[in-house]
């Protein structure tokens, strides 16, 4: 007799059934140790499932497919000289950040999953997180091989690894990974799963890509798109999650609610170097980081919080200052970097004038009034061959590591920097915002240790007291990677291969 | 009524889903950005199998939505014949 052919969900309920088994003589608990002290309560795993109901032949066969597709392009890419065809050689400057921060990161989520995979009590979720500890090795496999071809023709690419444990603005995407995945399983995937992928992620994979495709970056689209294409999956992981634990016990409410609370906060700060990539660094512009924001986050996020509401949760109280700082973000970012460009491993510049004209259609309560005035004067100054860069180091926010910068746009008073401190066991510790200074003090041990780049350098443990000590330190090529683009290295080998004079 | 969105690469395979896609749902909005296809619908949107089947001259399989997915919002419900997205609110 021929074989019934199985249809999705018996596959599935198959797999996860014999994958699993019945603690009969050990202890369950040992076997999953972590499962307890966040406070958690499952009182039934087998009612979570994963709504692809993807087995693992599924998984190999679309993987495959995914990169078989994939190499296909990286080579047509390479064999035609597609570097050659971006719009601009300012652009390549965003990949450097990609690659230095964020590709990095994609090898802590590995990381993170394989723990969660391995700890979660649940065969369903286990598998789910299984999955994509691999995706996300993919991910970091498939940026590296895609950026190794700008590798050969510009700067800053070459030592990703080595300053992503270093550089000054390194240590934000890396101390967020590092805090999440020290946290317990359940806070690492609300973290990372739902706030980060479910919530965040399609700011950076979606209208960046988009917005690389836009500046002829064949190579860039094709990998963010494939690694987008395994978010969808991790997205749903994220939204299951959370509604599991939502059903399984109500007690878990408010400890979900803090996650939440906290880990769109430090998502969203993390995508400060989003914002300033999408407005300033593609010189092709597709959509700005205001117009992705309330699309991707105050529409699509809007509803999905609407749906979570009969659970009892509610939209983070962060999401009013978030809507009040896009119309400032990306500006204060790119200022930032700007003046600091000196020390950064990618280059900077002052938006051109059409650049400065798109900037002000899109941005009319905010850029002429307190962003133009400021680039028109620096680029003034460049022009004199006085470019401006800044000379001290800046304090830097204990929770999210980023210079403090910010304004007090909470307030409507975008032109005050926004200070906050607190003290805890004798000393004083600073923040960027109220949301960091409550994440800090929810936890203040895990933060009280926090490498923060700029104390280190003063501290004399980043290879001495000059910038060209530092920058040997963090193994940049200083005088080739750092300052301003006009005059730089990629500056005059761009030209040379364009042909322009 | 809030709205789902899904997102997918544009390429020739998308094209026959996306063609399914407005056959099926005809309030649907779609949105053609650079390399991106982005579909819009009220409340939910449905991929039938047999729709893209026939768009595409050869039997789909739901499953392979992964290949071209870039991005979706809503409450994911699928089978062998099916992928629907939803919001309940």
């Amino acid at each position: 007799m021929e074989a019934k052919k199985l249809n999705v969900k018996e596959k599935y309920r198959l797999l996860t059934r014999d994958l699993d088994w019945e603690f009969s003589y050990e202890d369950r608990k040992e076997a999953f140790p972590y499962e307890e002290f966040e406070g958690i309560k499952i009182t039934d795993w087998s009612k979570w499932e994963d709504p692809f109901r993807l087995t693992m032949d599924a998984y190999w066969k679309y993987q495959a497919e995914k990169e078989k597709k994939l190499y296909a392009i990286y080579d047509a890419f390479a064999q035609n000289n597609g570097h050659l065809n971006v719009s601009d050689a300012r652009y390549v400057n965003a990949l450097k950040i990609f690659l230095t921060a964020i590709s990095p990161a994609e090898y802590a989520a590995h990381n993170g999953f394989a723990f969660t995979g391995r700890q979660l009590g649940g065969i369903g979720a286990r598998i789910a997180a299984q999955m994509q500890s691999i995706d996300e090795l993919r991910h970091i496999q498939t940026q590296i091989h895609a950026m190794s071809h700008y590798n050969k023709h510009f700067e800053g690419f070459d030592e990703f690894s080595h300053m992503h444990d270093r550089v000054w603005y390194l240590s934000v995407p890396k101390s967020f990974f590092d805090d999440a995945r020290s946290s317990g399983p359940f806070e690492y995937i609300v973290a990372i799963s739902f706030a980060f992928e479910y919530v965040l992620t399609n700011l950076l994979f979606v209208p960046f890509m988009s917005g690389a495709a836009y500046n002829g970056d064949m190579a860039t689209v094709t990998f963010g798109f494939s690694a987008q294409s395994d978010e969808a999956r991790h997205m749903t992981l994220g939204l299951e999650i959370i509604k599991f634990l939502l059903e399984q016990h109500e007690d878990n409410v408010p400890i979900v609610q803090k996650w939440i609370d906290k880990w769109l906060w430090r998502g969203y700060r993390l995508l400060s170097v989003v914002a300033m990539m999408m407005d300033y660094m593609l010189p092709q512009k597709f959509m700005s980081w205001k117009e992705a924001w309330e699309l991707y986050f105050e529409d699509a996020g809007g509803a999905l919080f609407r749906d979570l509401e009969r659970y009892g949760i509610k939209m983070p109280a962060c999401a009013e200052l978030i809507a009040k700082e896009k119309d400032h973000l990306s500006h204060q970012t790119w200022w930032t970097f700007y003046t600091f460009g000196h020390a950064a491993a990618f280059h900077t510049w002052t938006p051109s004038a059409e650049e400065m004209d798109w900037l002000s259609e899109k941005y009319p309560d905010s850029f002429d009034k307190w962003y133009r005035p400021r680039f028109e004067m620096a680029a003034e100054l460049a022009e004199k061959g006085e470019r401006f860069y800044s000379e001290g180091l800046p304090q830097l926010c204990q929770t999210c590591q980023i210079p403090m910068f910010y304004t007090e746009c909470g307030d409507d008073r975008p032109d005050d920097t926004c200070y906050r401190s607190t003290h805890y066991q004798g000393e004083r510790f600073h923040f960027c915002s109220d949301h960091c200074k409550d994440i800090f003090e929810d936890e203040p041990e895990k933060y009280v240790h926090a490498w923060l780049p700029v104390h280190q350098i003063f501290q004399g443990n980043c290879g001495g007291a000059d910038l060209a000590d530092v920058m040997k330190y963090y193994k940049l090529n200083d005088g080739a990677v750092n300052a301003d683009y006009m005059g730089s290295s990629d500056e005059q080998r761009w030209k040379a291969l364009k042909g322009i004079a | 009524m809030s709205r789902v969105q899904i997102g997918l690469q544009d390429n020739d395979e998308s094209r026959y889903i996306v063609a399914a896609i407005e056959e099926d749902n005809p309030t649907a909005i779609v949105h053609y950005e650079p390399a991106l296809i982005r579909i819009e619908n009220e409340g939910h949107l449905q991929i039938n199998r047999e729709s893209v089947s026939e768009q595409m001259g050869m039997d789909w399989d739901v499953q392979s939505i992964h290949v071209n997915l870039v991005t979706l919002t809503g409450n994911i419900d699928e089978d062998d014949d099916y992928f629907r997205i939803e919001w309940a609110n």
